[in-house]
């Protein structure tokens, strides 16, 4: 009697026609001690049903998404206390102190370069002399010139004669 | 939605997500993966939740699409090692260990089937879902459902079959 129900049981588990309760009282069946030798192969698959129904996702899951914000956040902070840096000195501007030192090194390094600039003067003094004397060289040389047509003349005339 | 509503609206199905994501998956690592992501996925959508009529039907439906979506880009990879797709040819003591457990067997013999049918039974046999809970999850009618349940459960049984009766006959 159990035996025939079951075959015409597991015929309609086959064609997938059986309903939740059916496949439960199936499942009841494979999963007792008492399987009729001709259905012994199917154990196995009930079995494994029921088996893989057990197991459970174990793992937790991190859902507490308030944290990875704050992560994002702390970059941009950062970033921010890096520009503050470089940028508030700027606008608070120099102290007296330094601005009095930045005069005194200004005026040592024009007294400096007020000396180097007498020296050049002298220089360009013993320069002009220089000039000088390349005008009398000049001079001198129309005036060579002077004596070099002289000369021609004074042939051109001996020729004459 | 506070997070311990969160966490006790998704208790009762989450063992669920992560079965399915282990049939399709096979590795223990990438379903747990996948079940956090799907997890993750809903906890950011916490305020739309409600206007979701079954938000467990609707868990299963995404972690199908996560699941297959996952395995497609797996495919697309050139030759990449994950835990599945290498095998050891060396039978090594385990699987002979397993070999003989007729009951890994089966997980085997699912593991041979075509996706569409790994879900099918996966809902029906191990999960105990109504057929149209099922189609409304798959988007499928209950009919092409059936059938390829019906398909599936016959190849386990052949497969089974034969290795039970395999050094008999």
């Amino acid at each position: 009697m159990v035996l025939n129900n079951i075959k015409t049981l597991i015929e309609k588990y086959n064609n997938a026609e059986t309903s939740l309760q059916e496949e439960a009282q199936l499942k009841a069946y494979f999963n007792g001690d008492h399987v009729a030798p001709e259905f012994e192969h199917y154990k196995p698959m009930f079995i494994y049903f029921s088996k893989s129904k057990q197991e459970q996702y174990t793992k937790d899951v991190p859902l507490n998404s308030k944290k990875t914000k704050l992560y994002q956040w702390i970059s941009v902070a950062a970033v921010a206390v890096l520009m503050l840096g470089l940028i508030v000195p700027s606008f608070m501007g120099p102290t007296e102190e330094e601005k009095q030192e930045a005069l005194m090194v200004y005026n040592q390094t024009m007294e400096a370069f007020s000396l180097i600039s007498l020296g050049m003067n002298e220089g360009k003094t013993q320069l002009s002399s220089l000039a000088l004397v390349g005008e009398n060289i000049k001079e001198g040389a129309q005036q060579a010139s002077k004596l070099s047509q002289f000369s021609i003349m004074t042939n051109k005339i001996l020729k004459n004669n | 939605m506070k997070q311990a509503d969160f966490v006790s609206l998704v208790m009762p199905f989450k063992d669920k997500v992560f079965r399915l994501a282990k049939r399709l998956l096979v590795s223990r690592e990438e379903a747990e993966d996948a079940t956090q992501e799907i997890l993750l996925k809903l906890w950011k959508n916490n305020k739309k939740i409600g206007d979701y009529k079954n938000v467990e039907a609707f868990s299963m439906t995404m972690t199908k699409n996560f699941c297959l979506d996952r395995l497609k880009s797996r495919q697309a990879q050139n030759l990449k090692i994950v835990h599945n797709n290498y095998t050891d040819n060396n039978a090594s003591l385990q699987h002979q260990v397993e070999a003989k457990d007729s009951v890994d067997w089966v997980s085997k013999i699912m593991e041979e089937l075509p996706e569409q049918q790994k879900i099918i039974v996966q809902l029906r046999d191990i999960e105990e879902y109504d057929f149209s809970e099922i189609a409304k999850m798959l988007d499928m009618n209950e009919t092409a459902i059936r059938v390829n349940l019906s398909r599936a459960r016959k190849t386990i049984r052949e497969k089974l079959t034969n290795t039970h009766q395999y050094g008999i006959k």
